[in-house]
């Protein structure tokens, strides 16, 4: 997970320097404001992976404050880590779900009814409405169609 | 139904291989989830249907638009030809443009390859959110048909360009529904974009297998990696310009637009725009190229990563300087996010020094891939194969389509060339060289594990080099056109200016190259017709996919050889061989974690991974203790 949070927050201090750079020279507002949320977009998941990484090493917060389990590397950043490390269930994947498809087609029908005729919004909106309640309710069942 | 997923047994080399059954297997064996037939294509949240879903839809696209391109060339082959209208040709040029960038060539890239590709290489059983994963494929299919849908309305498609410069995609310069057509279908493929993009980052970050670490991962993975980020980058960008866009066109805002924006109160003249009340045709300029440079890299990347997973492969070697290429693509992605306005040099508002020094540094990290792409091939065992020919057409192409853009980077030689044909043989060279060669070179290389048959070699040599010598025909006179002064975006032309010529033999090479793709699809035909079974691991490949089945069984794995490094399969297949790995090596982590991590010392350097001397595996875990200590309860 450092890995992770480190090319993260490179991505973060990349942006910020070119950021500063590029506004004490032009003054531009959107170029500005575009290299600031790339830059945010760096910083904000780096410094959480961060944050989880030293927790995994017994780290409370960043640098202070001590946990009394030390978790230690995920297997998958370990390198001499075995299947044993990574025992148990690995995640709950949906084998099939209509509901994308329906999701999908209701905003196609969105989209449709913005460029063709508003008579394609309602369809378009319930599409969605119906999708989305249909994959929140697939999710809390445990994923039976 | 949802399936709970076991991690896979682990296996070592040597050690007989033991499928694992899952309690859902049981009853219906591996390929049996869910609905079967047209239902199984519209339910499906696998992501290897999914992904073959979107290398489908984005072949049909580009043959689409290559179609499109044979009329623009017949237009051109002779000077005042009426082959086409005006309004025809620029709905061609415009729908070429953005089939090609928008709907072929990224989505080919990160919605089809990366799809099927990324989770077989980390050892995944499908992608982090398969749900949301069918919901891109299903949005971009719906922008794909929205967009297309532009030639059945009146007034034709849209005809601004693959740009759509404001104020000429305004609702007074581009009246109609094929704009507005054009503009949704790239909202809705930008949320595609977006969430393949969340995708492709998490299970990156979250479900590699154990041992892969991010080290050890293949090139092609970390590429789509970065372009992960790169598309959460640009995409939000330009779905959001376009929504403005269109809020332009039809909400009376004015935000691109300086026409209606005049205020009675501007210094006592009515008729003069108010300077704070308009809008700038320049932001979108800003907007549309902070995504439209990152863009290119978006669908450069990927392919980078094709070829850097094929060279090694047929050069039997392994990649030549691993971490060299990792921090060449994060450079070229950094960099390609800075310099966006080398679009705009001749707005003339733009920084010059700051965009034109950024662009030129482009070619460093590039030259870096060269150099390393050359050192794999340096005293290789090559072999010439046809994804490996695609791959060497690929690194002369975007050779020569690179060198071009490092001069245009230099603004006094853009301020000459821009909006001339140099500019259009430019960018051709890179994005055919990227996603047409090396493209192909991805088809042909994992089209034996997508479908457990093989490509013919012959016919895909004949492809290949109908293709190369179109190629080259194509677009090396475009250069010289742009020298000469043609225009890009123009249906006729002076015939008196000598360009007539070298429009002719760049429509030659066209017809080639459309000759060669018709070769493809009878290759694609033969194979389906009289399939030659490819086996597991046709090409001797390194990385984890051909390790598995071809084609995969559902959630892809059953067992997994041991990473150790970033050449789990071939370590696996050849384990006298000296493995080589760039990442931490066991004992250099400083965790200790217990007894799992049973004595691996590294007592043989970067080189080696402290196998026991003379263990068959030479890959750091005593066979014996593999096969006892690693079989995951199942």
């Amino acid at each position: 997970m450092k890995t992770e949070s480190l090319f993260l927050i490179g991505i973060g201090v990349f942006f910020a320097a070119i950021a500063a750079i590029y506004w004490f020279i032009s003054y531009e507002d959107g170029g500005g404001m575009m290299l600031l949320g790339s830059c945010l977009l760096g910083f904000l998941p780096g410094f959480y992976y961060f944050y989880w990484h030293r927790r995994f090493h017994g780290h409370k917060y960043f640098y202070w404050g001590k946990l009394d389990r030390v978790a230690g590397d995920r297997p998958e950043d370990h390198p001499d880590a075995t299947m044993e490390d990574g025992a148990g269930v690995i995640n709950s994947f949906p084998g099939s779900s209509i509901w994308p498809f329906t999701l999908g087609m209701g905003a196609f029908l969105l989209v449709l009814s913005l460029v063709f005729g508003t008579w394609f919004l309602p369809l378009g909106v319930s599409l969605m409405l119906f999708a989305l309640i249909g994959v929140t309710a697939e999710s809390r069942r445990g994923g039976h169609v | 139904m949802t399936d709970v997923i076991d991690p896979p047994v682990i296996v070592a080399p040597g050690a007989p291989s033991v499928p694992v059954v899952h309690e859902h297997e049981e009853h219906h064996g591996p390929e049996e989830h869910g609905p079967s037939g047209i239902l199984k294509w519209l339910t499906t949240t696998d992501h290897k249907i999914i992904g073959l879903s979107y290398m489908i839809t984005s072949i049909v696209i580009f043959y689409l638009a290559g179609v499109m391109a044979l009329l623009i060339r017949v237009q051109l082959a002779t000077p005042a030809s009426s082959f086409v209208s005006f309004q025809q040709y620029n709905e061609l040029f415009t729908m070429h443009g953005s089939l090609m960038m928008y709907l072929f060539a990224g989505p080919f890239a990160f919605g089809g390859l990366a799809n099927y590709i990324v989770p077989l290489q980390v050892g995944a059983p499908d992608m982090a959110f398969p749900r949301l994963n069918a919901l891109s494929y299903w949005l971009y299919l719906g922008g794909s048909i929205t967009m297309l849908l532009g030639f059945f309305v009146a007034g034709g498609a849209a005809d601004f360009g693959w740009v759509a410069y404001a104020p000429l995609s305004s609702a007074t310069s581009s009246p109609g529904a094929g704009a507005d057509a054009w503009i949704m279908a790239l909202a809705l493929t930008g949320f595609s974009a977006i969430f393949t993009g969340v995708n492709l980052v998490a299970t990156i970050f979250y479900l590699r297998a154990p041992g892969m670490t991010m080290w050890r991962m293949p090139i092609f993975t970390w590429n789509m990696l970065v372009t992960g980020i790169l598309i959460l980058i640009a995409f939000p960008v330009l779905t959001a310009a376009l929504v403005m866009l269109f809020a332009d066109r039809h909400f009376g805002t004015h935000i691109y637009t300086v026409v209606g924006c005049h205020t009675t109160a501007f210094a006592g003249h009515p008729s003069v725009p108010d300077p704070n009340a308009c809008g700038s045709a320049v932001l979108w300029q800003n907007l549309f190229w902070f995504f439209g440079h990152p863009e290119v890299y978006i669908l450069a990347l990927p392919y980078f990563g094709i070829v850097t997973e094929i060279l090694p492969v047929f050069s039997r070697k392994p990649v030549f300087g691993y971490k060299g290429m990792v921090f060449a693509t994060m450079s070229i992605a950094a960099l390609s996010t800075g310099v966006w306005a080398h679009h705009m040099f001749t707005t003339g508002v733009v920084l010059l020094p700051f965009f034109s020094l950024l662009s030129l540094l482009i070619a460093v990290p590039t030259g870096i891939k060269f150099f390393n792409w050359i050192g794999t091939m340096w005293r290789g065992q090559l072999r010439f194969t046809t994804p490996m020919l695609f791959c060497i057409g690929f690194l002369l192409g975007f050779l020569m389509g690179g060198v071009t853009g490092v001069m245009l980077a230099a603004p006094p030689i853009d301020f000459f060339t821009h909006t001339t044909y140099f500019v259009v043989a430019h960018f051709h060279q890179v994005l055919f060289a990227t996603a047409v060669f090396a493209g192909f070179a991805g088809l042909y290389y994992w089209y034996p594990k997508m479908f457990g048959r093989m490509l013919r070699d012959n016919l895909g040599k004949w492809h290949f080099w109908i293709m190369f010598v179109g190629f080259w025909l194509c677009y090396m006179p475009q250069y010289i056109l742009g020298l000469k002064g043609m225009p890009r975006r123009v249906a006729v032309y002076p015939s008196n200016l000598g360009w007539q010529m070298y429009n002719d033999l760049s429509t030659v090479g066209a017809f080639l190259i459309g000759i060669s793709f018709a070769i493809l699809l009878w290759n694609l035909w033969i194979s389906w017709r009289r399939p030659v079974p490819a086996g597991n691991n046709p090409w001797d490949g390194h990385t984890l996919e051909w390790f598995t089945t071809s084609p995969p069984p559902h959630h892809n794995y059953t067992h997994l050889p041991p990473i150790r490094s970033e050449r789990p399969t071939w370590d696996y297949n050849h384990p006298d061989a000296l493995v080589i790995s760039h990442g931490r090596q066991p004992g250099e982590n400083g965790h200790s974690n217990g007894s799992s991590r049973n004595g691996h010392s590294n007592g043989s350097g970067r080189n080696g991974h402290g196998g026991a001397p003379g263990s068959p595996a030479g890959v750091g875990i005593p066979t014996g203790a593999a096969a006892e200590g690693e079989v995951a309860p199942t």
